[in-house]
């Protein structure tokens, strides 16, 4: 017998989940804040702002977009991204220049990696919220 | 804004911390299966971080 396809769920309307994906990723936690999950929000404001912050205190650096090699690209455009992911906390850090250049060494590398994961950290969280918004989850 | 000068097993443990914390809050259905799994994703990367640090130290001789 042959399998059958599984018939293609079709997208929730925007109104339902994107205020909650869109202020989860200006502020960490804020989406499920919004959705009344208020444990979980001070659990992911807590981990990612406690991340990111270390990050910045390790003297990390933010990357900015370039392109060149498909490595360059990739680290440097998958860096921003991450970086971005961050949402205000990433904004504040430019505009209030704390912004560190790239130097060489142990501590700083830990830091720029560490930015890059609390933006990741945040994703997760979004897509958390996303599902809670549109019902895949309580 | 301070500087921080973390070892490498400091920075290692304050990203399992964080990590973990995440990953417990966004991946199960009720909060005690949330908090076992944090439990469990947060040993999971000492266990990883000690055996790790040992073979490189007895690797290097």
């Amino acid at each position: 017998m042959p399998k059958q396809k599984k018939p293609k769920e079709p997208m929730p309307p925007l109104r339902l989940w994107g205020p909650a994906v869109s202020v989860a990723w200006l502020i960490p936690g804020g989406g499920h804040c919004l959705l009344k999950r208020y444990g979980r929000a001070a659990l992911v404001l807590f981990a990612v702002t406690g991340m990111f912050l270390f990050g910045l205190m390790m003297r990390g650096a933010l990357f900015k977009p370039q392109t060149g090699d498909l490595l360059t690209t990739l680290i440097y455009c998958g860096g921003f991204v991450g970086n971005l992911a961050n949402g205000l906390l990433y904004f504040l850090t430019v505009w209030l220049g704390y912004a560190q250049p790239d130097v060489p060494g142990m501590v700083h590398d830990y830091g720029t990696k560490f930015l890059v994961a609390a933006g990741l950290l945040n994703v997760l969280a979004m897509v958390d919220a996303y599902e809670i918004a549109v019902g895949k989850k309580n | 804004m301070p500087k921080v000068n973390l070892t490498h097993f400091e920075a290692a443990f304050l990203f399992s911390l964080f990590t973990s914390i995440v990953l417990g809050v966004v991946t199960k259905r009720t909060d005690r299966e949330r908090v076992i799994y944090g439990l469990y994703c947060f040993g999971s990367f000492l266990l990883a971080l000690f055996v790790l640090g040992w073979l490189m130290y007895l690797g290097h001789g």
